[in-house]
C-alpha cells in the first residue's frame, strides 16, 4: 500500500510537472483592447515587462538653453541643416547627440580633434547630417506615426553608434549550384523563426510592393494576388509583432485580419509607419550608400536600413511612449526660419512645401 | 477472472508463432522474421511479423521512396549540402511548388519542376497503398470499407495538391513538402481567402474530426468498462445482444436518452472519419476557385455576428489619403 502511495504520488507529480512545464509565471497581466469576445487583448509577463521597462529609460534631457543670440550659421562654418538655432542650442544639440550616439567616442566620433568642427572628413559627421534631416522630416511630416511622442537620435540609437536592430538586403542563404533560391524555408529571423520568406524588409520597407493579400470579394475575383503573395506579407507581419512586442490582435481582430472596419487604430498608425520607413530607407539612407566606409554596407553592398525594430526595439511605442521630441524642439522640423516655434505644434504647422526638396532629400 | 484489455493491459496477448491464414490469389507469400515482442504485447499482439507486401507494396514503397528522396534531397540542397544545416533546420527545409509565373506549365526543374515529379511519385505510391489495401480485403474476404475510408483522405490530399491547383490554373496554389513551411502555408491559405473558419464545409469537417475523437473515447470506455460482462465479443454481441451490450447501452441511455448499438456505433465511427475528409477536400475545393473571402461570404449570408468596435471609427487609410 505505502510503495503504491509512493508511486501514485511520484507519477502524479511528474504528470503535473509534465503539464504545467510551458507555463509561464507568474501569471501574465492582461490588457484589451477590442471589444470583449474578439479576443483582442494583450498578454504580458510581468518579468518581460519589467525588462521592457529597464530597456527603456529616458536620459535627462540637458537644461534648456534659450533661442536667443546669434545663429550658428553666422558663428561657426559649414553648418548646412541646423544653422538657424541659436550657438546656445546648436551647442547644447551637438552636446545631447554626442551623449546619444557616441558616449564613448565624444565629439571626436564625428569631428577630428585639431582639424576644426567645420570639416566634413568623417563620413559619420556626413552620416550625422542626414539623420537629423531624416529625424526632422518624420517629426514634421509623419506625425500621423510619429505625433505625440516624436523622434530623436535616441529613439533607435540608445548609445550606440550605430542602432542595434538595423537591416540590410538579404541575399539568401546558400544554395547548392543550380539551385534557385526561394528565399524562405530556413530559419527566418525577421519573420520570427518560422519558415516564411527570410526578407520582408526588401519589398515592403524599400520598394513599394502591394501588401494587401486577402480577397475583396465574396466569390472568385479572377484578378486575386498568389498565394504565395500572402507569405511574405505574413512574414513582414511577423516582423511587426516582434518589433512591438505585440500580438496580431493589436491592430487586427483576428476573425477578419484585412477589414479596416474591424481593426484597431494602432493600424492605421502602422500603415502610416510603413511608407515612412520606406521614405527613410529610400531618401535617406540609400543615397549614403555611394560614400559610406565598406564595413558600414551589407553583403550586397547596401547601407544599413530601417525597420520597425529599429525606433520600437520590443515596445509597442519606443521608448514606452516617452516624449523625447519636447526637449529638443529643434528636432522637431527641418531646417526653418523661425527656430523658436514650440515643438507641439510643430507638425502643424503647414510650411511644409518649403522645405519639399529636403524632405525628398534631393538637397543636402 | 481475466479481463481482456489491449491499452495498458495486464494480459499478454501472446501465443506461438502463427503465419496467419494463407493469400489467397497471389504467388507470394508473407515474408520477414516472425518474432515475439513483450514491450508491443503491452499495446496489442506480442507477435510481429510476417508481413506480405506483393507487388503492389512494393510498387507503393519504391516509388514512395523516390519521392522521398527527391523531397529530401531537395532539402538538402537548399542548403548547400551542409549536413549540419541539413539536420538543424530539417523541420524548415522545403520542396516548395512552382511561383505563379508558370501557371499549369512544367518549370524548370530548380524552381517547382522537382515538387511537380515528386508529386507525381508521391501520388503514384499512395494510390497503389491504396489499390493494395483494396486487395489485400478481397484476398482475406474482407469488405472494403478501409479501402474507402483511406479513398477519403486521398481525397483531401488530391485536392489540396492536384484538383484545387489545376482549376484555379496554378501549381503555386498546393502545399510545399515540408513540416513548418506547410503549416505556414496553411496560415496563409486561410489568411489569404479570408478566414476559413467562415467556410461551412470547414465547420463540418471539424465538427466530424472532433466527433470523431469523442465518439473514439466513448466506445472505448464503452467497451472497456463493460467487457468484464463480454463487451469485448462486441460484434456477436451486434446479433445476439448480451448482458454487456445491455449495459452499455443502458448507460448511454439514461446519461442522453439515446444509444448506439453494437453495430451502428462502429458505423458512426467510420462515417465521422471519413466525412472528416470529404466535407474538409469540398470545402478546400471551393476555396478561390468559388469562394475568395469565406469572412465576406459568411456576412453575406448572415453567419457573421457583428461586435461594437472600442473607440474611434477605423476607415481605410487609402481611401481618406490617396494611393500611396
Amino acid at each position: 500500500m505505502k510503495t503504491l502511495t509512493t508511486k501514485l504520488f511520484a507519477t502524479v507529480g511528474l504528470g503535473t510537472a509534465l503539464l504545467l512545464g510551458g507555463c509561464e509565471m507568474p501569471p501574465p497581466e492582461s490588457t484589451q483592447w477590442g471589444y470583449r469576445g474578439t479576443g483582442m487583448e494583450g498578454l504580458y509577463n510581468p518579468d518581460t515587462l519589467n525588462e521592457l521597462d529597464a530597456n527603456n529609460i529616458v536620459p535627462e534631457a540637458l537644461p534648456a538653453v534659450p533661442a536667443v543670440g546669434p545663429k550658428s550659421k553666422d558663428v561657426y562654418q559649414n553648418v548646412q541643416v541646423l544653422g538657424d538655432l541659436s550657438v546656445g542650442e546648436f551647442t547644447r544639440l551637438m552636446a545631447a547627440i554626442t551623449e546619444w550616439v557616441s558616449p564613448e567616442e565624444g565629439c571626436n566620433y564625428c569631428h577630428v580633434a585639431g582639424e576644426g568642427f567645420a570639416a566634413d572628413t568623417l563620413y559619420t559627421k556626413k552620416v550625422a547630417r542626414v539623420m537629423i534631416q531624416m529625424t526632422q522630416n518624420a517629426n514634421e511630416n509623419w506625425s500621423q506615426h510619429v505625433g505625440g511622442a516624436g523622434v530623436t537620435c535616441y529613439t533607435c540609437h540608445r548609445g550606440k553608434n550605430v542602432p542595434e536592430y538595423v537591416w540590410n538586403i538579404n541575399p539568401g542563404h546558400k544554395v547548392a549550384g543550380g539551385m534557385k533560391n526561394q528565399m524562405q524555408n530556413v530559419s527566418s529571423v525577421a519573420a520570427g523563426l518560422s519558415s516564411l520568406p527570410v526578407d520582408p524588409f526588401t519589398p515592403y520597407l524599400l520598394d513599394a510592393r502591394n501588401g494587401r493579400h486577402a480577397g475583396t470579394t465574396a466569390l472568385r475575383d479572377e484578378g486575386g494576388v498568389s498565394l504565395k503573395e500572402s507569405e511574405w506579407g505574413y512574414s513582414l507581419m511577423m516582423h511587426f509583432s516582434s518589433a512591438l512586442g505585440v500580438n496580431c490582435t493589436y491592430c487586427h481582430n483576428s476573425r477578419a485580419f484585412s477589414r479596416w472596419e474591424e481593426s484597431s487604430p494602432q493600424r492605421v498608425t502602422a500603415w502610416h509607419g510603413i511608407r515612412m520607413v520606406r521614405e527613410m530607407n529610400n531618401d535617406y539612407v540609400d543615397p549614403t550608400t555611394d560614400w559610406l566606409p565598406p564595413h558600414r554596407l551589407g553583403k550586397l553592398g547596401d547601407a544599413q536600413k530601417v525597420n520597425c525594430e529599429t525606433c520600437h526595439q520590443g515596445a509597442y511605442k519606443p521608448l514606452l511612449g516617452a516624449n523625447m521630441i519636447k526637449d529638443y524642439p529643434n528636432l522637431a522640423r527641418l531646417a526653418q526660419p523661425e527656430p523658436e516655434a514650440p515643438a507641439e505644434e510643430a507638425s502643424e504647422i503647414p510650411e511644409a512645401n518649403d522645405m519639399a526638396d529636403m524632405a525628398t532629400g534631393g538637397d543636402q | 477472472m481475466i479481463e481482456y484489455q489491449n491499452i495498458f493491459t495486464t494480459v499478454q496477448v501472446a501465443a506461438p508463432d502463427y503465419a496467419g491464414v494463407p493469400v489467397e490469389n497471389t504467388h507470394d507469400d508473407r515474408t520477414g522474421v516472425l518474432t515475439h515482442s513483450y514491450l508491443m504485447g503491452k499495446l496489442g499482439d506480442a507477435q510481429i511479423g510476417p508481413i506480405y507486401l506483393g507487388p503492389l507494396g512494393v510498387a507503393a514503397l519504391f516509388t514512395g521512396t523516390i519521392a522521398f528522396l527527391i523531397i529530401g534531397l531537395n532539402m538538402f540542397a537548399s542548403v548547400n549540402w551542409d549536413p549540419i544545416e541539413f539536420v538543424r533546420q530539417l523541420f524548415w527545409l522545403a520542396l516548395e511548388p512552382p511561383g505563379p509565373q508558370y501557371g499549369l506549365s512544367f518549370p524548370p526543374l530548380n524552381d517547382g519542376g522537382w515538387w511537380l515529379i515528386a508529386g507525381a511519385f508521391l501520388t503514384l505510391s499512395i494510390m497503389l497503398w491504396w489499390w493494395r489495401t483494396f486487395a489485400l480485403a478481397n484476398n482475406y474476404g474482407m469488405g472494403n470499407q478501409m479501402a474507402w475510408a483511406f479513398a477519403a483522405a486521398i481525397w483531401l490530399y488530391l485536392v489540396l495538391g492536384f484538383i484545387r491547383p489545376v482549376l484555379m490554373g496554378s501549381w503555386s496554389e498546393a502545399v510545399p513538402f515540408g513540416i513548418f513551411p506547410h503549416l505556414d502555408w496553411t496560415a496563409a491559405f486561410s489568411l489569404r481567402y479570408g478566414n476559413l473558419f467562415y467556410n461551412p464545409f470547414h465547420m463540418w469537417s471539424i465538427f466530424f474530426l472532433y466527433g470523431s475523437a469523442v465518439l473514439f473515447a466513448m466506445h472505448g470506455a464503452t467497451i472497456l468498462a463493460t467487457s468484464r460482462y463480454g463487451a469485448d465479443r462486441e460484434i456477436d454481441q451486434i446479433t445476439d445482444r448480451g448482458t454487456a451490450a445491455e449495459r452499455g447501452a443502458l448507460f448511454w441511455r439514461w446519461t442522453m436518452g439515446f444509444n448506439a448499438s453494437m453495430e451502428s456505433i462502429h458505423k458512426w465511427a467510420w462515417w465521422f472519419g471519413v466525412l472528416t475528409c470529404v466535407t474538409g477536400g469540398i470545402g478546400i475545393l471551393l476555396t478561390g476557385t468559388v469562394v475568395e473571402n469565406w469572412y465576406l461570404w459568411g456576412m453575406k449570408h448572415g453567419l457573421v455576428p457583428t461586435y461594437p468596435m472600442i473607440g474611434e471609427a477605423v476607415v481605410d487609410p487609402l481611401l481618406t489619403e490617396g494611393a500611396q
